[in-house]
């Protein structure tokens, strides 16, 4: 299994076809305390880029893009009872959604662990 | 330092405070706890009498909707609500009780002549829809107000309907749309937006259905006109200028911006949030615009409430006023008429439409226009004068301690602004703003605009006196110094208010916005 | 000036400081094209108080006071009784000249009294939950219509013949911008609402249903199988209250299953003050909150661990969202929804359901009487405190006649749909407290008189 990043600062895992999609640790300590988290139905067809889920903070809504295309598998429905999840576990536990890749090409463009740490260093 | 006016000296140390008991009651003498009325009220319990043997319908028209249900409406006796409502006012900060620099609000004095006129029945106690023959004086007094509107700016025509600042800009955005549509230029769908904008900026634009582009600022504090100049072109619909702009900063290209975008095909929207800087020196139909919205609950001094009801006036240009929103009133013989839909005609055929229900704001144009009435043109230019005089005094008193980035640009308008560059690492404008609150003040508008890191916009108005300011000054200098030496109790302050910080990551996680009353106890033990 | 408290020596003593040796030195930045030199020429002076104070009151002695007359407007704003102390609370300068409530620390008394109006007002129109207000009735509409756009992700509402029409022309004007399809048509002199047609209109594109209740010409109706039929098409009911009273004498719309109740509440607390400032009032289902526009107030804790009110879910408002806010709206109508707020304290539930019942008898009474003229027929079945009666001829012009004799005698249709001929003899009457069966009878033998 492999993580990869996007300047957007989701991540993603990738398992076989499957990805699971988060927001960066980064993401979070910039977000502040996130109080909702509204995640993608199973069946939702993404394509790269385009908004999948929205983020709020205290100070701040954001919406998250998805890395990669793909079908939605489903959403993390921990986050509806528990949105502080993305606070303490944002590159595991507060995962959003887990989707199907359908061209897995589209990983080339993202960086990996290393590449995104020193892009977050430089902002 | 700080300025004691009242020369009030504690008679024992505070320190000897430390023994005293907490009250029963939770009460501390004149700060008074007070319950919901969900909790001291019920459902048998009314405030109002009625005649003692009241008519009963000889048949009910309602049929098997008549309500069986109780509603769950707590009700308290007279002596009991006045008691609620008036422990609850003292919890709150209004310019009645001290200096409100919130920047960009202009919480100025608001006179009580304003209330009083606003009550004569003649204007309280009329129906929007009585025949016109029985509301000529409503009428004069909209007609009245909007001629000083036009004439104050500069302006042809003014659109008085929208409800407040941010409907206002909404008006002028349609007109802008309905303008471009009527000239085959519909196909215009970007409005540009300074950075520094008010949020309701591009939201409007958004609501609009337009595309919003931002417009970088200077360094020093101003619209890029370069850039701007640039971006036009035959897809932008117009631009949204703030001016005098969230920086306190006249923008000084605003003519050379507006025969820019004009020449462009496109339309200047200006936001009047600031409008009191300037009111009677300077009239922004001479710096080209097409549309601003005057809120009336700043430069003309209508109550702000606690968050509403505000008013906000569009004026418009020549080339805008065909399109302005129904209702008008208009003067034709002698009489006051309403041109509504029916009687829009030739001359307001283009009109994009009805904004609201009924006539705007009535209520608000009464104070407004007394407000007016009373300052004059002569009062409303010294208003701005010595608007302006207090930000700069406040500006200059202050910019040794604190950071004034557009400081060396030159004097301000309305309102000064600083940052939080030199506070020590780990505070921020908001503990600055929370030790105000300590010292008796309102906090000034904080984080906005976002063009400066850990804005404060200080904005104080002309109805303030000299000896106000100086203990501001004082009071914030003492604050910031605090905040510059890293000093631990501004992290947790207010210390003296009637609540401490709140938490408002519980509210938004878990939002409670109903009273739920609480479970009979069987059930909760289980 | 009695406003300003500047000194000329404070002035110039604050010059000194700024450095500036004229106040027109600080104004440098504005081009000397715009600058004037003087006062707005072809405006008056100042005023003194008392010389402002004569002008405001001949401008008000102009007018024809519903006090001062037999008195049956309606049709979206309406004449009660308001008890001396709301208007004195409300005019409590901690009140009136505070600001929205962004810091809680110093605004509890505001916020506090925005958890109970929210509270009050949702279960008056039987939602879970309601805001803080709007800036009136014909807004409210128009956002929740958009609201319901953006829950269903579809872009048809279908609109009640019996919506006011300037809440229907309000939402024209936005949808025109919006590209909001909306179904509208005017209603019909018969005794029944429009839900059937409603009903039958409902498709898969529909975003949502918007009904008025009671309606424009006073019906009411058992919303439930709309509710049902909207539901089973994953569409919304909106349903709109112009006379929130008359929920305490009605079933309300969200005990019928509605999914939006938006409403006017001028009625209680606010006054009629020639259409405005009014206030909006809006309450959903629980599920829908974080799609509901304007201001929201909720309950959270203090540092110490006490209680207190915040301003919350704000991340949906213009500040922080900028274009993807929820609306453009910033403001409520804190000090009206002050007023009704307090207002619907003094009354309970108790004096609520009284004042509902008294108005439903005086208007039973007054539709029995004025449908006794020949020529003048009742069109309602069922109703409030507000019916419409069909006059053998226009009642536009009748009802100048009957204000110039000093009565102000109801709404006619045709000031409401201009050039709709079979409107045209429409005649909406309400009916409050405030209504005296004297005033009955004075409208009815002029009424008589003027059609013999």
């Amino acid at each position: 299994m492999s993580r990869y990043f996007t300047q957007d600062h989701e991540w993603v895992d990738v398992d076989g076809d499957v990805g699971t999609v988060g927001i960066s640790e980064y993401a979070q300590s910039q977000l502040g305390d996130v109080v909702f988290v509204e995640v993608p139905e199973a069946g939702k067809q993404l394509t790269k880029g385009a908004d999948a889920a929205v983020v709020e903070s205290v100070k701040a809504a954001s919406d998250v893009y998805s890395p990669v295309s793909g079908t939605v598998i489903e959403g993390n429905a921990a986050l509806a009872d528990d949105s502080s999840l993305v606070n303490s576990d944002a590159e595991a536990a507060g995962w959003f959604f887990k989707l199907t890749l359908s061209d897995p090409s589209e990983l080339d463009s993202l960086m990996d662990e290393a590449a995104y740490a020193a892009f977050v260093e430089g902002l | 330092m700080s300025i004691n006016q009242s020369g009030w000296r504690p008679t024992a140390p505070e320190q000897g405070k430390g023994n005293v008991p907490a009250s029963v009651t939770g009460n501390k003498a004149l700060m008074l706890e007070e319950a919901l009325i969900f909790e001291i009220g019920d459902s048998h319990t009314t405030g109002v009498d009625f005649a003692d043997t009241p008519a009963r319908a000889t048949t009910s028209k309602l049929g098997a909707l008549a309500r069986k249900a109780p509603i769950g409406l707590p009700g308290l006796s007279e002596p009991e609500t006045v008691r609620h409502y008036t422990r609850l006012s003292r919890q709150n900060y209004g310019i009645d009780l001290g200096f409100f620099p919130l920047g960009s609000c202009t919480m100025k004095h608001n006179p009580r002549l304003n209330e009083k006129m606003a009550r004569l029945p003649g204007f309280s106690d009329v129906h929007p829809l009585q025949p016109v023959d029985t509301v000529q004086g409503a009428l004069e007094v909209i007609h009245q107000l909007a001629h000083w509107l036009v004439t104050l700016t500069g302006m042809t025509s003014v659109a008085m309907s929208p409800k407040a600042g941010a409907h206002g800009e909404l008006c002028g955005i349609l007109a802008i749309r309905a303008a471009l549509e009527a000239k085959g230029e519909g196909h215009r769908k970007v409005i540009l937006v300074p950075e520094s904008a008010h949020g309701t900026n591009p939201a409007t634009a958004a609501f609009a259905g337009y595309g919003v582009e931002d417009i970088p600022a200077t360094a020093e504090g101003r619209v890029d006109t370069a850039a701007l100049k640039a971006r036009l072109g035959p897809d932008v619909a117009g631009v949204m200028i703030t001016n005098p702009n969230t920086c306190g900063l006249f923008e000084r290209d605003m003519r050379e911006i507006s025969d820019a975008v004009h020449a462009a095909g496109g339309f200047v929207y200006c936001d009047g949030a600031n409008f009191n800087a300037i009111v009677g020196r300077v009239r922004p139909g001479d710096l080209g615009i097409d549309a601003m919205h005057i809120n009336l609950h700043k430069t003309f001094s209508t109550p702000h409430g606690g968050g509403g009801p505000g008013s906000g006036p569009v004026v418009f240009s020549a080339a805008l006023t065909p399109y302005a929103p129904l209702p008008f009133v208009e003067k034709q013989d002698g009489q006051f008429v309403l041109v509504e839909e029916e009687t829009a005609g030739e001359h307001h055929a283009g009109s994009f439409g009805r904004m609201v229900a009924f006539h705007g704001q009535m209520g608000m144009f009464t104070r407004a226009l007394t407000y007016i009435l009373s300052h004059g043109a002569d009062g409303l230019r010294q208003v701005s004068e010595d608007a302006v005089l207090n930000a700069n005094y406040i500006l200059r008193s202050l910019d040794d301690t604190l950071d004034a980035p557009f400081g060396p640009s030159g004097p301000c308008m309305h309102e000064a602004l600083f940052s939080d560059s030199g506070l020590a690492d780990g505070f921020s404008t908001i503990d600055v703003a929370k030790g105000l609150i300590d010292e008796g003040f309102h906090p000034m508008t904080m984080y906005f605009p976002l063009v400066v890191h850990g804005a404060m916009l200080v904005e104080p108005t002309e109805t303030e006196s000299k000896a106000a300011l100086d203990q501001f000054i004082a009071a914030l200098r003492s604050v910031a110094e605090r905040a510059k030496a890293g000093d631990p109790s501004l992290k947790t302050a207010p210390h003296f208010a009637p609540r401490a910080r709140l938490d408002e990551t519980l509210a938004a996680r878990k939002p409670v916005l109903v009273w739920k009353d609480p479970a009979p106890l069987a059930q909760a033990a289980e | 000036m009695r406003y300003l408290p500047l000194t000329q020596p404070d002035r110039e003593a604050m010059l000194a400081v700024i450095g500036a040796a004229t106040i027109d030195d600080l104004f440098v930045d504005v081009p000397e094209a715009a600058r004037l030199d003087g006062p707005v020429r072809d405006l008056p002076m100042h005023a003194s108080e008392m010389a402002v104070e004569r002008h405001m009151s001949f401008l008000a002695k102009k007018n024809l006071t519903a006090g001062e007359a037999p008195f049956f407007l309606g049709c979206g704003a309406y004449k009660h009784h308001v008890p001396a102390s709301v208007d004195h609370l409300i005019q409590r300068g901690e009140f009136l000249t505070a600001y929205t409530p962004y810091q809680p620390e110093i605004a509890q008394g505001t916020l506090q009294m925005l958890f109970e109006f929210q509270t009050q007002v949702a279960r008056l129109l039987g939602t879970d939950v309601a805001n803080a207000s709007m800036y009136d009735g014909s807004t409210a509409c128009w956002e929740a219509i958009v609201m319901a756009r953006r829950i269903t992700k579809r872009g048809k509402a279908i609109l009640s013949a019996g919506l006011h029409p300037h809440y229907v022309s309000v939402s024209n004007t936005m949808a025109k911008f919006t590209g909001d399809v909306l179904d509208t048509t005017d209603p019909r002199l018969v005794p029944e609402m429009d839900l059937d047609r409603l009903i039958a209109k409902i498709d898969d594109d529909t975003s949502c249903v918007v009904v008025q209740y009671p309606d424009i010409l006073g019906r009411i109706a058992d919303l439930r199988p709309l509710a049902d039929a909207c539901h089973a098409k994953k569409a919304l009911l909106i349903a709109v209250v112009t006379e929130p009273v008359a929920l305490g004498a009605i079933t309300s719309p969200g005990e019928m299953d509605a999914d939006i109740v938006v409403g006017e509440g001028q009625s209680l607390g606010v006054g009629l003050q020639f259409g405005g400032p009014y206030v909006g009032l809006f309450g959903c289902k629980d599920k829908y909150v974080r799609q509901m526009p304007g201001r929201l107030c909720g309950e959270t804790v203090d540092a110490d661990g006490r209680r207190g009110f915040v301003l919350t879910l704000s991340t949906r408002e213009q500040h922080i969202r900028r274009e993807k806010a929820t609306s453009n709206i910033c403001t409520n109508s804190g000090l009206c929804a002050l007023a009704f707020s307090i207002h619907m304290t003094l009354l309970g539930e108790a004096g609520l359901r009284e004042l509902a019942e008294i108005n439903h008898a005086g208007a039973v009474a007054a539709s029995e009487r004025l449908s006794q003229i020949p020529g003048v027929e009742l069109i309602n079945d069922s109703f409030f405190n507000e019916f419409t009666l069909k006059l053998p001829v226009e009642a536009r012009p009748v009802v100048r006649t009957l204000a110039d004799r000093g009565i102000l005698a109801g709404v006619s249709l045709g000031r409401l749909y201009p050039g709709k001929d079979d409107l045209a003899n429409g005649l909406v009457v309400a009916v409050t407290e405030t209504t005296t069966a004297e005033d009955v009878e004075t409208l009815a033998s002029a009424l008589q008189e003027i059609l013999a």
